[in-house]
């Protein structure tokens, strides 16, 4: 009985705590202000293209338009900024579909099954489903960060180096079984990759690992990386095919009604809620961001679908998942920034040079102060989030048409826009070798039954592993010793817990269930032929 | 038609020949920045260059080229060995980050590949520690580190930049041990460590910290400058003042820089315009909202600061 007035009195406190963020409501109508509008749907127009191109991830994207930004009020420079960061994230989603390029590392996974529906000739389904997937993610997302703020700003702290450690150990566990026949080579691909993230300077010691030659001083360009690693062997097959068959091979890209993707949106709630809690969780994690909640969410709807043996052959629960999942990741992964001025993300980074340059510092005062450029950027959010799902499935049909290029014509573009992207990450040759490099390497590798995706998600992983892990180690050396340090406390023990877990069910649905199949159909063939023989 | 395309011709050598006429520079001006997009360095060289391409500045817009990776090695390296000498391409320095490295070795620059230009920032170090810190004064830290050598950590923004050569010569002077961190994801990462009290204290920059206790994330204890900063920091002692005889020889300054060959004439357009681009009310207006301390030096001010540099460098890190 002593409990419930305390229970009632911690209900209230939650109860106006929730309804004192419903201040977000007050601004909405600066957004629908001329000026900001047309920011709006400039900056989400905009956006969507630039995130399809190869090569302009949205960290650029976001960067190249500060310059704008000065000579706008604080609340519209923001605006913009907002939409072109939400849209190109799923912008990136368009190039994986259709091209098998994701635009960014938070559209990798979009590209396993998108590519394969597109080639399916469900382009224009799969674009449908993307976006409308990353509509509700992304609103999700923003909900969380216009509400949950306060109470996620502990929960940003509570991540140091070992527990981003194990964070990504926990991703390198499901590297064997992302989009790839065969449990041993999916590790072996992703061996590779881990192997190729220490290429480069060490960025704690300054010690060159494995450089050969000069552009190899900063190490692998992730984004070259993934444009040589998807792009090179498709352009390669192409041209193999070209030569072979004598007709050009156009897809039909039959219409699909923008009713029955919602429809279908809603008959997969399971990828989709999977999708939209993985990002969001993600996203808050300062140093980790985008680039792995695609994966993992991918990864997970996988594992609780009854239909996984689908995936990676065009399962749109595949793409739901991951394209829930970056865009839910957007609104947390500014909770860091806004809070403690931490920016958890190179995107969030920039922001925090847009915020700056207006003389808005992030803190608590933002809320206060500043309350009204804070609330209007984040209901811009809000809308932009809405903007981006319906102009990219309006555009989708239209978009989706590009699988209808006669294949030499596709190779040629294919190869033009990987050459064009990874030169303009940093204007570098280099970068451009490097892409060839990996692209030849991975058309070999293909032939011999190895994929992309856990290569990449090696190469992803491995520094975010390595250097949380050497940064714990001297933190560990001067406190009470490695063990403690890395192996006490609960967060620790509880990602350690997740990284046994999914070891032990890789391990069973890898190497148990497949012998038990085979031996119950062994058992099975042995009664026919035994029926046989009466 | 032909007409058209000789009248075209005839436009475009006149054009040519008036710009060969005219003097440097007719085309916009890339600047190179060895960190990446959204850095204090990026930052700051963003709103340093946005009015290159008034009339009576230079009146060619300058452009941002992002070269990140190893702690700024990569795009120097890139800045030292690849850019032609023409005037056309600049690059941001970061001192002592630059110097050091190139004393430690493994790289293709030393102070002789560059000509300054011009400085625009100086970001001193200060020492940080978490709120619930049970050090209330530098000295109570270095007390503490004295009397359990190795077991205060730390944090900044990696090995050799200023925030490290701050600790290496407070450890120098004091005697006592610390253990310095170096975080990857530069100062935000290290300021997130101090935040969150990974670690026992961190040195960061200024600005950064300024923005950081003005939220109330942390307190500062020391600045690292010969100074008190008035502007941002008015009741934070410098470690002079606290007794230790540590210089500002950790001060992080930027600014503009041309390769080693670059011509005589173009080095001093730069060098007559670039400090006045600098000192433009916009300029210093964006700056001082960002919390971003500025400090214009002219090239003969930026020589004999990096010579000096390089002799105190020299002598700290010969011992490492």
């Amino acid at each position: 009985m002593a409990l419930r007035p305390r229970l009632r009195g911690g209900l209230n406190a939650v109860f106006w705590e929730l309804w004192s963020r419903m201040e977000f409501l007050t601004y909405m109508g600066a957004v629908f202000e001329p000026l900001s509008l047309a920011l709006l749907v400039g900056g989400t127009i905009g956006g969507l293209i630039l995130g399809a191109t190869p090569g302009l991830s949205p960290t650029m994207a976001v960067a190249l338009l500060i310059p704008f930004t000065f000579h706008l009020q604080p609340a519209q420079g923001l605006i913009l900024l907002g939409a072109a960061y939400t849209s190109t994230v799923a912008g990136g989603a368009v190039s994986a579909i259709l091209l098998k390029i994701p635009g960014a590392p938070a559209n990798i996974a979009t590209a396993i099954d998108g590519n394969a529906m597109a080639r399916k000739g469900e382009g224009a389904r799969a674009l449908q489903l993307s976006f409308l997937a990353s509509g509700v993610g992304g609103v999700f997302g923003v909900f969380v960060l216009i509400f949950l703020t306060p109470v996620l700003a502990k929960w940003v702290l509570a991540f140091s180096f070992p527990h981003l450690f194990w964070l990504a150990i926990l991703g390198v566990t499901i590297i064997g079984s992302l989009d790839t026949k065969s449990f041993v080579k999916g590790l072996l691909s992703g061996c590779i990759g881990l192997w190729l993230s220490t290429i480069g300077t060490d960025d704690i010691y300054g010690v060159p690992r494995f450089v050969f030659h000069d552009s190899l001083t900063g190490g692998i360009n992730i984004i070259a990386a993934l444009i040589g690693l998807f792009a090179i062997p498709q352009v390669l097959d192409m041209m193999a095919k070209g030569r072979s068959s004598a007709v050009i091979e156009a897809l039909e890209v039959p219409r699909h009604a923008i009713l029955s993707a919602v429809r279908e949106l809603i008959s997969r709630a399971r990828a989709l809620i999977l999708g939209t809690g993985i990002g969001t969780i993600i996203g808050i994690i300062p140093g980790v961001g985008g680039q792995v909640a695609g994966l993992v969410a991918y990864d997970q709807a996988q594992k609780f679908s009854p239909e996984r043996d689908k995936f990676g052959s065009g399962h749109p629960e595949g793409i739901i998942a991951a394209e829930s999942a970056n865009n839910a990741m957007v609104g947390p992964s500014l909770v860091p920034l806004l809070t403690l001025g931490i920016p958890g993300s190179p995107t969030a980074a920039v922001l925090l040079g847009g915020l700056l340059i207006h003389g808005i510092f992030p803190g608590p005062d933002l809320f206060t102060t500043h309350a009204a450029v804070t609330w209007t950027f984040i209901d811009s959010m809000l809308i932009g989030q809405i903007l981006m799902a319906t102009f990219g499935i309006l555009t989708a049909g239209i978009a989706a048409k590009i699988s209808r290029v006669p294949m030499p014509i596709m190779a040629a573009a294919v190869l033009i826009l990987a050459l064009f992207g990874s030169y303009s990450v940093q204007q570098s040759m280099g970068d451009v070798y490097v892409m060839l490099g990996l692209g030849l390497g991975m058309y070999g590798l293909q032939k011999f039954g190895f994929s992309a995706a856990p290569l990449v998600l090696g190469l992803i992983l491995g520094p975010i592993a390595a250097d949380n892990f050497q940064t714990g180690s001297m933190i560990a050396a001067a406190q009470n010793g490695p063990w403690v340090y890395f192996f006490t406390g609960w967060l620790n023990i509880l990602l350690i817990a997740m990284v046994l877990g999914s070891i032990a069910y890789s391990f069973w649905i890898n190497m148990i269930v497949p012998r038990r199949k085979a031996q119950a159909q062994k058992a099975q063939a042995q009664k026919a032929g035994g029926q046989g023989h009466d | 038609m032909m007409k058209i395309i000789a009248g075209a011709l005839v436009a475009l050598t006149m054009t040519a020949g008036s710009a060969l006429a005219q003097s440097y520079p007719d085309r916009p001006i890339g600047v190179a920045v060895s960190y990446g997009a959204g850095g204090a360095t990026d930052f700051q060289a963003r709103i340093v260059t946005m009015v290159a391409g008034n009339e009576d500045m230079l009146g060619q817009p300058m452009y941002i080229l992002n070269k990140p990776g190893s702690g700024g090695r990569v795009g120097w390296n890139w800045f030292a060995t690849e850019v032609d000498a023409d005037g056309y391409t600049l690059s941001a320095y970061n001192v002592p980050h630059f110097i050091a490295q190139s004393i430690k070795g493994g790289v293709k620059y030393d102070v002789n590949s560059f000509e300054p230009i011009a400085n625009w920032g100086s970001d001193p170090a200060v020492v940080v520690v978490p709120n619930d810190s049970p050090f209330n004064t530098i000295q109570d830290m270095v007390e503490y580190a004295t009397n359990n050598p190795g077991k205060v950590t730390l944090s900044g923004a990696g090995l050799f930049v200023g925030h490290h050569i701050a600790a290496l010569q407070l450890e120098k002077e004091t005697g006592a041990k610390f253990a310095y961190i170096p975080t990857k994801g530069g100062g935000a990462a290290a300021m997130k460590a101090a935040i969150a009290g990974d670690v026992m204290g961190g040195i960061n920059n200024l600005s950064d910290a300024f923005r950081a206790r003005e939220a109330g994330n942390i307190r500062i204890l020391a600045v690292a400058d010969l100074q008190r900063n008035e502007e941002f920091l008015p009741d934070v002692p410098t470690l002079m003042e606290a007794g230790y005889d540590v210089d500002d020889s950790s001060v992080n300054f930027r600014g503009l820089m041309v390769p080693a060959g670059t011509p005589q004439d173009v080095i001093d357009a730069l060098s007559a315009t670039v400090p006045e681009m600098f000192n433009h009310g916009r300029v210093v207006g964006k700056m001082a909202a960002g919390g971003s301390p500025m400090k214009v030096m002219s090239r003969e001010d930026v020589q004999a600061m990096w010579a000096e540099r390089q002799a105190f460098l020299q002598d700290l890190l010969a011992g490492l």
